[in-house]
Parts: C-alpha cells; sequence; structure tokens
C-alpha cells in the first residue's frame, strides 16, 4: 500500500467538526501529519476537544468538512473494504479502556484476532500470553474478568487488546491517567519498546508530562479548534504561547524538569 | 506461494538449515503455522540446527513468536541451535516473546454428568436465595419507610412524581390500548360462543367479572412488571456497576431510602390507577364489541353489567394492585442490586426481574382468589 511522500501515516486537512447542530464548534480547521514510526503526543487544555479529534480520526465522531487519510486512505470516501483494511491495521486504546465485561481477559484479547485471521486455538493461546507478557502482565490474569482487575491492569489489558493484531499505529487515549507514578513510567517505558520493537506509530492524547518528556518524539498542542504548535519539547518550552508557557513552565512542569 | 511466507529446509549430514523468508506477519499467520508445524512434525535428528531470518522482509510479535516455538521445540529434540541474520530490531522483539513461559492451559470446564448436577443444584439453591433477598429487601424498606415517617423531611417527593410520571403517566397509552383490545377480544369470543346456546347478554356477566376481578389486574401487572420492573433493575444495575450506589453509601445515604422507596411508592400508587384504567377500556371495548358485533344497545349492556356485578368485584381487584405493585418492585430491586460488573450480568438480572415479577404477581393472583374463596366473596 502506498504512502503519501512525505511518509505521513495520518493527514487531517482542514478538518472541522461541529456538536449540537452548529452550536459549539469543537475542530475549527484543524491541519496535522503524523510521521511513521513516531510518537506524537497531543495535549490542550481539558475539553479543547483531543478526544475528539481521535475520535473523528478513527471515525466514532462525524465531521462537517475536511480530509482524513490514514495509511493513505481517505476515510471520507473509502468503501467499507477498504475502511476494514485501514481498521485492521490500527489499534485504539480507549480511556477507560473498553474492555468488553462480559469476555475474560482472555478472549478480550482474542477477539480481533479471531474475527480477522484464522488460526488454531493454540497459537491464539501462545499470542495471548505473549501479549499479556509484552505489556507486563502475568498469563494468570487471562482467566479474570475486567471486573476483577485493578485499574492500571485494565489499562495494561486494554493495549494488549489494541496490539493484537500487530497493527502499525496505535491511538491512546489518556494512557497514564488514573496510574500511580511508576506505573505510568513503566507504560511510557513499554510503549517506546513496542514502537522500537514493532516500528508502531503512536498517537498518544495526553495530559502527562513526564510522558511528554520521557516518551514522545513530537508534540501537537489544541487549541482554538486548530493545533496551535507542533514541534520538539525544546520547541515547546521555547514557545512565548502564553497556555505553552503556563503549561511547560508551570510548577508541575519545573518539578518534572529538575 | 509468491509474495507469502516461507520457510525452506536444507539438511546436510546432521546439520539441518532453516531458511526463513518473506513477511512472517500476523496476515500471515496461518501460514506460518502451517510452515513451522511441517518442520516440528519432521522430527529431525539433526544435531545441529541453524535458522536463518536474514531473508525475512517483516516481523511481528506472531512471526517472533512462531520461530520462538519453532526453536523451543527443536531444543526439545536436543539439537543444538542457532539463530542467525536477526537484525538489531527484530532481535528486542525476539527477546520479548522469549520472555514467554510455557502457557498454561486455559480453564476449559469440561461437560459431565457432575458438572450437570452441579448447576442444577446450584440453581435450586438459588431460588432459596432469592426468597431471602426478597424478604431482605422487605425489611430494608420498611426500616427505610419508617425512618421516612419519623423524619417526614427526608421524603423524596420530586423523586416520587418523576416515577411516577415513568411508571404510571407514561404508560397510559399503551396499557389502555392493550386492555380495551382485550376487552374486545374476550367479548367478541364471548358472543361467538354463547350466541350457540342463546346467551349472548350473559357476555356482559361475564366481562364484568373477568375484567374487574382478575383480568384487568393481573394484565395490568404483568405489563408493569415488564415495562417498569426491567427498567429498575437495569437503572439499579448500572448505577451498582459505576459504583454510583457506593458513592451514595459513602455520603451517609441508604441507597434503600434514596432509590428504592420512591420507586416502589411510585409503583404502588401508579399501579392501581393503572389498574382503574385498564379495566374502563376493557369494558369499553367489551361494550363495544358487543353493540356493533352483537348487538347489544348501550343502554342495555349498562344496565345488565349494574346487574351482573357488584361493587365487591371491583374491590377485590382493586385491592390485588398494590400488593402486586411490591412485588414487582421489590423483585426488581433486588435483582438490581445483585448485578456484578458485567454487561452480562446486567442482562440477567434484567431477565430474571421481569421473569420472577410475572411469576410472583401470578402467585400472588392464585393467594388472593383463594382467600376471598374462603371468606365467601
Amino acid at each position: 500500500m502506498a504512502n503519501p511522500p512525505n511518509d505521513a501515516i495520518i493527514r487531517v486537512r482542514d478538518l472541522t467538526v461541529e456538536f449540537g447542530g452548529g452550536k459549539t464548534r469543537v475542530l475549527n480547521g484543524l491541519n496535522l501529519d503524523v510521521r511513521r514510526g513516531e510518537i506524537l503526543g497531543f495535549v490542550g487544555p481539558s475539553g479543547a476537544g483531543k478526544s475528539v479529534l481521535m475520535r473523528t480520526i478513527i471515525g466514532l465522531v462525524p465531521r462537517l468538512a475536511g480530509d482524513i487519510e490514514v495509511f493513505g486512505v481517505d476515510l471520507g470516501t473509502a468503501d467499507s473494504d477498504a475502511r476494514r483494511a485501514v481498521e485492521r491495521r490500527w489499534g485504539i486504546l480507549f480511556q477507560h479502556g473498553a474492555l468488553f465485561s462480559s469476555l475474560s481477559v482472555r478472549q478480550n484479547i482474542q477477539f480481533p484476532v479471531r474475527e480477522y485471521l484464522n488460526v488454531s486455538e493454540r497459537l491464539l493461546d501462545e499470542i495471548t500470553i505473549a501479549k499479556l507478557g509484552m505489556v507486563g502482565l502475568k498469563p494468570e490474569v487471562a482467566d479474570r474478568y475486567p471486573s476483577e482487575l485493578s485499574g492500571g491492569m485494565i489499562k495494561r489489558v486494554a493495549l494488549a487488546r489494541a496490539l493484537a493484531l500487530d497493527p502499525e499505529l496505535v491511538f491512546l487515549d489518556e494512557p497514564t491517567s488514573g496510574l500511580d507514578p511508576i506505573g505510568a513510567g513503566d507504560f511510557d517505558d513499554l510503549v517506546m519498546t513496542l514502537q522500537r520493537t514493532l516500528g508502531l506509530t503512536v498517537f498518544m492524547v495526553t495530559h502527562d508530562l513526564d510522558s511528554l518528556y520521557t516518551a514522545c518524539d513530537r508534540i501537537a498542542v489544541l487549541g482554538d479548534g486548530k493545533v496551535i504548535a507542533v514541534g520538539s519539547i525544546d520547541d515547546m518550552r521555547a514557545s512565548q504561547h502564553p497556555w505553552l508557557n503556563s503549561y511547560f513552565h508551570g510548577k508541575r512542569a519545573r518539578a518534572v524538569v529538575s | 506461494m509468491s509474495g507469502g511466507p516461507a520457510l525452506e529446509r536444507m539438511t546436510q549430514g546432521d546439520a539441518l538449515a532453516l531458511y526463513a523468508s518473506g513477511p512472517w506477519t500476523a496476515r500471515y499467520a496461518p501460514d506460518l503455522e502451517t510452515l513451522v508445524g511441517d518442520v516440528e512434525k519432521m522430527n529431525s535428528k539433526s544435531k545441529r540446527v541453524l535458522i536463518d531470518v536474514s531473508k525475512v522482509a517483516k516481523l511481528d510479535t506472531f512471526g517472533a513468536w512462531l520461530i520462538e516455538r519453532l526453536s523451543r521445540s527443536l531444543a526439545m529434540t536436543g539439537a543444538e541451535l542457532r539463530i542467525a541474520g536477526l537484525s538489531a530490531n527484530y532481535s528486542t522483539l525476539v527477546d520479548e516473546v522469549r520472555r514467554v513461559k510455557e502457557t498454561p492451559p486455559p480453564d476449559r470446564e469440561p461437560v459431565t454428568i457432575r458438572a450437570t448436577l452441579d448447576r442444577i443444584g446450584r440453581s435450586v439453591a438459588q431460588i432459596g436465595d432469592t426468597l431471602i433477598g426478597i424478604i431482605e429487601m422487605t425489611g430494608a424498606l420498611l426500616f427505610a419507610l419508617w425512618t421516612v415517617v419519623r423524619h417526614p423531611s427526608r421524603f423524596r417527593f420530586t423523586s416520587v412524581v418523576h416515577h411516577l410520571e415513568q411508571v404510571c403517566w407514561r404508560a397510559v397509552p399503551i396499557i389502555v390500548l392493550i386492555t380495551f383490545l382485550i376487552g374486545c377480544i374476550i367479548a367478541q369470543q364471548g358472543l361467538f360462543h354463547f350466541r350457540r346456546f342463546g346467551a349472548d347478554v350473559f357476555v356482559v356477566d361475564m366481562l364484568g367479572v373477568l375484567v374487574l376481578r382478575e383480568i384487568g389486574v393481573l394484565l395490568v401487572a404483568i405489563m408493569v412488571a415488564g415495562r417498569s420492573g426491567s427498567a429498575y433493575t437495569a437503572e439499579l444495575g448500572s448505577m451498582k456497576m459505576r459504583e454510583e450506589i457506593d458513592a451514595l453509601r459513602t455520603m451517609g445515604f441508604d441507597p434503600i431510602e434514596v432509590l428504592v422507596l420512591p420507586r416502589i411508592i411510585a409503583l404502588v400508587i401508579g399501579l392501581p390507577a393503572l389498574t382503574f384504567l385498564g379495566a374502563m377500556a376493557a369494558l369499553y371495548g367489551g361494550g363495544l364489541v358487543a353493540w356493533l358485533y352483537g348487538g347489544v344497545e348501550p343502554e342495555a349492556f349498562l344496565l345488565r353489567l349494574r346487574d351482573a356485578i357488584s361493587i365487591d368485584h371491583f374491590m377485590i381487584g382493586m385491592i390485588k394492585a398494590p400488593f402486586m405493585a411490591i412485588v414487582i418492585g421489590i423483585v426488581a430491586c433486588v435483582e438490581g442490586m445483585l448485578v456484578r460488573g458485567s454487561a452480562e450480568s446486567l442482562g440477567q438480572h434484567t431477565t430474571a426481574s421481569v421473569v420472577k415479577g410475572i411469576f410472583f404477581v401470578i402467585v400472588m393472583d392464585g393467594i388472593f382468589a383463594i382467600f376471598f374463596a374462603s371468606i365467601g366473596k
């Protein structure tokens, strides 16, 4: 499958999203490129529309105008087969895990694999255990149900499910929120390891300054329905934009840097 | 196979060389499994094995795991193993899957007579649990009622009105429609069969007694159990799932007082009201059919109705309604509180709520029938 020239795995152009029949315009002519193999951190004030952008790219929120290309496929004009082909190549970690509550951890991870691949039960079980191992969980967890897991474990299992088909692109919606700092640090390491080993591209919505400093290659900032800045952490720190300034030079940011 | 993965074998004396090539990724997992399985089945006696992966175009967890599985099974035969041509990126991945321990077999319960008997036993024991749950809820409800009586300011009037709207007001159209139709059907069937022996006019007696005493209240109670009982269970169940009930409790509120009591009071008021409306609609429907289909003039119908039924029939029907409301409400709330974390559990308890609600309504009706028969009404 051909990729666009500058190797952007996601290309968003002039995206506009409105809610409530035009009462609130959440995204207003937004442009964004996510390059192959990078970890892009996406930040912005609460309620600025970060999750809306993610949900619009993956097709859960309808858009008013603009184009979205993922893997070079225009999702606006693609037919359902092309869409499915794209969906098979990405994995999504929802903010609250969104595990299927009536399926065990094992069944949750195997669900997408069963749907797309015709492999033996043995391989399914082995891959499940391997994925659990990759996200730092013990094989014993496999037969538990989501309601029997802690918040951090739910995030890990959800990541394992997002990675079940070895996608090229993963969307993470606040992956470290609700985790203790050590757990959050482990999670960042995990994402970086997976990016190195599997060549993943990661689109990460986050508020975690530690993640931004350690894990992200580039950072995009959302404000007023647009991307107001894109660049490395140093670019962000050098920016004079008032929100960025208080975000990266505030009390919490200083604590992270020092 | 062009474009797909391959695994070529080459034997030289006691050495075996395996050359992997092509994409070893999830997409080709079924093919890869066959390739690896073939080599495993070969059961080679080779002392030295070389797995060359330098020609592998793409590797992901599936491919890496299958290479690992292959090397494990070859190592089991006691061969000396070497993996060559692993690029730096891929070696991290292979190391990652190497840490995977032998898979514990998944718990798949065998279907045996013993397990079946076990399940039957458990479901019998559950009937006892249901009864205990109902008694517990009744006790908690009486306690909450007593608290509210002592502190009337804690009575949730707004909540009762809200539930009354949901349970009673919004149910009026469907209840009236269904009871009207049932009244029509009873009258039509009565006329059709009574006509053969010229007892047309007795259809009014049958309709009056049946609707006011039994069918009216039973039908409405069953519909309310299906409509509002299920809603109660689903509401309380999803609040339970999202820890909302725990939150209430920690704020010092009694969930029974805040959530269950207003719902049950709304039902106790709403169900008799609906029963009255339903009975009237059924009589109207029956009267209409008697007139249009049986030629019984409305005046004649009303006169006959007045002779045929006494106020007792009406009272017996109405007095059952609040009791049925309590049973439906308690069963629905007990089931709602039993919901555990999963969506499946919510579905099971909602089903159970409706099934048990209807069951208890019918049992209750039977008990009332025996009672009224024995006091001679």
